[in-house]
């Protein structure tokens, strides 16, 4: 459905088969672990079998003296950092912590933690090298959650930590709390003291990952001269070879990053790993050297998303949201930098509530250091706030979704941050999730339920560049540095077919490495499309000015008495005079030479997504198994570029939510082991475990973009948690407030077990 | 993953020799459980012996009495793709068709699901309800014995050195019997049992009577358990609802599970109950049918 009249756009909507397909179903399309080089030699890390343990020492020599070791390095290999802040783009982390992350210093702070590199002749020479490094640890006890990270008497990750506070102070003592921050607004107090109604609980969840298919890979070339090329599987470039500039003291123009193909990100392909132990020991024994993980590794050395704690109390006066305070405390991991701020952020956004205070605590605790996750923060504190509202609109004998229409947020409505929306599209998609077929069809027998939840996130803008040249033939190859996890690659070149009028084939999108275009950040923040899509359009814009100076040029005329019309060139006031965009490209040499569009844009105004989200289950109250019998989601895409993707995106956002509702954990020992680290226990859902989920795209053009885009990646992750919770309590009469709500949770709790 | 020999004997005697060349072995058949234990170093042996070149491993057939013996290394799709075993033997095609996928039942059989004594193995409850037995084999000659007999802990068994598994066996079953496989996953495909039961009634003349019953149950001890107090809680029953909660019961007093990630002790005690009797009222149904 659209908001309002769309213009008639020819490629924009469509949806046309893309670039990257043929390559990539046929298996021929070129991963990081497929990157083979002469000389090229493959590594092993060794990882800490302690999740909290201080390292005595590490001695290497056994190892070293093996003949078929060619290279070992430590964290001593890496120079000192200044202690400078990166930001990657979706998150920020100080050089130092990424240092210590990548390669454990003084203490190993999860278990999986890198603490030592080889590169040996073969593959498992170098797994076999790992057994002939002694380390010697003390081991330490284990900070496993934030409720036990925050007391007072916690063992310390890092003796020299100090809260930040909301006022911007350090604590006085070291904690494992790495920042308090506070939002407040109105007054709480009298909103609480006047209500109809106050509904208050707790809310636990665990820490989940992406599951991308593709395990993280790093391959590194460091010739003599120092200049160091790198390829990997990444979501940018441009972040990793800043970083990698960060750690190894190198100056940027001396690293390529050579992005490969991409099996799968959703965030956790931002932060690096792999590529500066490559780098090191490449380094040192001059051949380049492969470094992949398995999945254990994945799971247990890389950046799933914070688990936490959550309090909320809200209250409801007339049918009107009138007050929350929330509390918000996310795990970090070793490292600081959970994304509770984003959730704290989030959570309130899709409404309008006059008095609130929110708490958010970072936490760091002995597990690996998270990373980004589609909409980062925004699940959880969602699934503690929609299901209050679930609760409210009970209270207020409201139906679910009139409610939150009732209390929606629109332009002008002040989040919490105090910043204004601007034009936003909740309250449409809010009417159509209502007047779907499924909200309108009664959902009827034992064991049943629905459940609706709404999402926020931001979407971000960040930088982009493009180049685009135009070949003899009318051909167009767009030179772009974005990583392409979500097909954007086909909604870029259809950004720039639309804006030279020229049919969609005739655009061939590349993404180039970080030497051979302008600087690009991450695709994260579900920017790409909208962003890099703005930078697209600049790029068409020039392709124009410079045809239309050119065709002047040709009939000998002013430009102004020249138009670009439908991919055509076309004079003022002689229609003779007409060219059409492949006829003036095959004039390139007699009318200036090669003819290249550029495009960077500062992208500055994302436009918010909203999705609502309706969920029909059926519990079996014996087995505590929670089947999906129907899923509806409705999103503001803004406008839809290749509606196909854009319900892609809608649907796989839905299916990473059901795993994280129902039954996607890490699951630990109390010693700190990750016990399910494959995918066989890691139970992400199948095929079979998920119905058909039927997408509703809603059309609120974003004002900030020339086809009014908003990015759609990351929101629709963000209701499931709460949508499905909802569902399981109006199925079952039980509200569940920890995640996953497994089979074992609900029957332990439906049968009061515990 | 250090190198290993591979062998592929031809035949028993063959295969018998390799066990005795003072290497450590472990057998090849379908691979799916060996060689993820392998790459993951959970095991490590000197030598894999295929056992899926020798004649006696790979037929199965219906024997003079009306039993099923299957050798060791048939695939599970060979036997559930067989419409005679489909109609006399339901519930061997319950469990065949729930090992993993369409990929590992087409190489994956009974002899290694039982070698490698998982105490969540879901032939197993199946094969146990059913009376199943072992023929193993050595250069000493063969023996056979119950399949509950089998299993010492998780994954270990009675297996002697020089020893293997030739046939599984399953009898001849009662009149008027029907036997069914359950078992609980907390998604739909891709999952060890969290607790999986295998029950068979038999009906006496007048079918209103329970005649015999075999109940196992899976996945709740360091081996699949032979639950006799269930059965014997079923015998000279009428078979319904509070003949089955008895039976259960005794299941669940038989039960000692442990908690894990893929289940707590008391989902797996309640599990235990659960599937028992939805297990017999499947196999009520089957033996009415029968």
């Amino acid at each position: 459905m659209t908001t309002i009249e769309k213009p008639a756009y020819k490629v924009i909507g469509t949806r046309p088969i893309r670039p990257d397909g043929v390559e990539k179903v046929t298996g021929k399309a070129l991963y990081g672990a497929d990157v083979h080089l002469p000389d090229l030699v493959h590594g092993a890390v060794l990882r800490s079998p302690h999740a909290h343990a201080r390292i005595r020492s590490i001695d290497t020599s056994a190892a070293e003296a093996l003949p078929s070791v060619l290279a070992v390095v430590t964290h001593a290999d890496l120079p000192a950092v200044a202690d400078t802040v990166i930001d990657t783009g979706e998150g920020v982390t100080r050089a130092s912590d990424m240092s210590l992350n990548v390669l454990a210093g003084d203490k190993a702070l999860y278990r999986g933690h890198a603490v030592a590199a080889v590169a040996a002749t073969s593959a498992h020479e170098a797994l076999a090298a790992l057994d002939a490094i002694a380390v010697d640890y003390e081991p330490l006890p284990p900070v496993l959650s934030v409720r036990d990270a925050m007391r007072a008497d916690a063992p310390l990750l890092d003796e020299n930590r100090r809260t930040k506070q909301p006022d911007g102070a350090l604590s006085d003592g070291p904690s494992n709390v790495a920042a308090h921050s506070r939002f407040e607004g109105g007054d709480l107090e009298a909103a609480f003291a006047d209500a109809d109604a106050v509904v208050e609980r707790e809310f636990d969840t665990k820490m989940v990952h992406q599951g991308y298919i593709e395990p993280h890979n790093g391959t590194a070339n460091w010739n003599p001269d120092g200049t160091l090329t790198v390829w990997t599987s990444t979501q940018g470039a441009f972040a990793v070879r800043a970083m990698l500039a960060e750690l190894l003291r190198l100056p940027v123009s001396r690293i390529r990053v050579v992005p490969m193909e991409i099996g799968g990100g959703f965030g956790g392909k931002i932060g690096i790993y792999l590529e500066p132990l490559a780098a090191l020991l490449s380094r040192e024994c001059g051949r380049p050297v492969q470094l992949t993980m398995d999945r254990t590794d994945v799971f247990q050395a890389t950046g799933p998303t914070s688990g936490g704690h959550m309090k909320g109390r809200l209250a409801v006066k007339d049918g009107v949201i009138t007050a929350a305070e929330v509390s918000l405390a996310f795990e970090a991991g070793a490292f600081p930098g959970s994304p509770v701020m984003a959730g704290a952020m989030c959570m309130l956004s899709p409404y309008d509530v006059a008095n609130f205070r929110v708490d958010a605590y970072d936490v760091v605790v002995n597990k690996p250091k998270v990373a980004a996750y589609r909409a980062p923060g925004a699940p959880n504190a969602a699934f503690c706030v929609e299901q209050l509202i679930d609760e409210l609109a009970r209270e207020a004998n409201a139906d679910p979704l009139a409610f939150r229409l009732r209390n929606s947020a629109r332009e002008g409505t002040r989040m919490i941050t105090g910043v204004a929306h601007p034009r936003i599209g909740h309250e449409e998609t809010i009417g159509a999730a209502r007047d779907s077929d499924h909200y309108q069809s009664p959902i009827e027998g034992p064991n049943r339920g629905r459940g609706v939840a709404s999402g926020f996130w931001f979407n971000a803008g960040m930088q982009s560049s493009v180049v685009a040249s135009v070949n003899p033939d009318g051909t167009v190859n767009l030179i772009e540095g974005s990583t392409d996890i979500g097909g954007t690659r086909a909604s870029l070149a259809m950004q720039l077919a639309e804006t030279l009028g020229i049919p969609y084939d005739d655009v061939r999108p590349t993404v180039a490495d970080t030497d051979s275009v302008g600087h690009n950040d991450v695709t994260g923040g579900s920017r790409t499309a909208y962003a890099s899509g703005q930078a697209v359009y600049e790029a068409g814009l020039d392709i124009q000015r410079q045809l239309v100076e050119r065709a002047a040029r040709l009939w000998e005329c002013e430009a102004e008495d020249v138009s670009f019309v439908d991919g055509e060139l076309r004079h003022a006031s002689d229609a003779d005079r007409r060219l059409t965009f492949a006829e003036l490209a095959g004039k390139q040499m007699e009318t200036g030479g090669p003819l290249q569009g550029r495009g960077s844009v500062v992208a500055r105004s994302p436009g918010a997504a909203y999705g609502v989200h309706v969920v029909d289950v059926e519990v079996d109250p014996d087995t505590g198994k929670v089947d999906i019998l129907r899923y509806t989601i409705a999103q503001d895409a803004g406008t839809a570029v290749h509606p196909a993707y854009v319900e892609g995106q809608m649907q796989g956002g839905v299916v990473q939510g059901i795993g994280w509702a129902l039954n996607e954990e890490y699951y630990y020992n109390e010693d700190g082991r990750m016990e399910n680290a494959s995918f066989l226990d890691y139970r992400m859902p199948t095929s079979l475990d998920l119905p058909m989920i039927d997408t509703i795209i809603v059309e609120v053009p974003n004002p900030g973009h020339p086809y009014g885009v908003r990015g759609v990646g990351e929101v629709p992750i963000v209701p499931p948690l709460a949508a499905i919770a909802n569902a399981i309590h109006d199925a079952t009469g039980h509200r569940f407030t920890e995640l996953p709500i497994s089979p074992r949770r609900v029957v332990e709790e439906l049968h009061h077990l515990r | 993953m250090k190198e290993i020999d591979y062998l592929a004997p031809a035949s028993l005697d063959e295969a018998y020799a390799a066990l005795q060349n003072g290497k450590t072995s472990a057998f090849l058949a379908g691979g799916t459980d060996i060689i993820v234990q392998l790459r993951e170093g959970r095991k490590q042996v000197d030598q894999l012996i295929d056992v899926k070149h020798i004649p006696e491993l790979m037929r199965y057939g219906w024997t003079d009495g009306g039993g099923l013996a299957i050798g060791a290394s048939v695939p599970f799709a060979e036997i559930y793709e067989d419409a005679e075993i489909a109609r006399r033997l339901p519930c061997l095609i319950d469990c065949a068709t729930l090992v993993g996928g369409i990929q590992i039942q087409s190489r994956a059989c009974f002899g290694g699901n039982i070698g490698n004594s998982g105490p969540a193995a879901d032939t197993v409850p199946a094969l146990i309800a059913l009376g199943a037995t072992l023929t193993l084999g050595s250069r000493e000659g063969t023996r056979e014995l119950p399949l509950e007999a089998f299993f010492t802990g998780p994954g270990q068994n009675v297996l002697a050195p020089g020893e293997l598994i030739v046939t599984v066996n399953v009898p001849p079953q009662p009149a008027r019997s029907g036997a069914f496989f359950h078992r609980f996953i907390p998604r739909n495909e891709m999952d060890i049992a969290v607790v999986n039961v295998g029950a068979r009634l038999e009906l006496d003349a007048a079918g209103e009577r329970i005649a015999g019953a075999r109940v196992s149950v899976g996945a709740v001890a360091p081996t699949p358990l032979f639950v006799e107090e269930a059965g014997a809680a079923l015998v000279g029953q009428a078979p319904g609802e509070e003949a089955f909660a008895r039976a259960a019961d005794a299941a669940a007093a038989a039960a000692r599970p442990i908690t894990d990630m893929r289940g707590s002790i008391a989902q797996r005690v309640h599990l235990t109950r659960v599937l028992t009797v939805r297990a017999l009222r499947r196999a009520l149904e089957r033996a009415r049918e029968a």
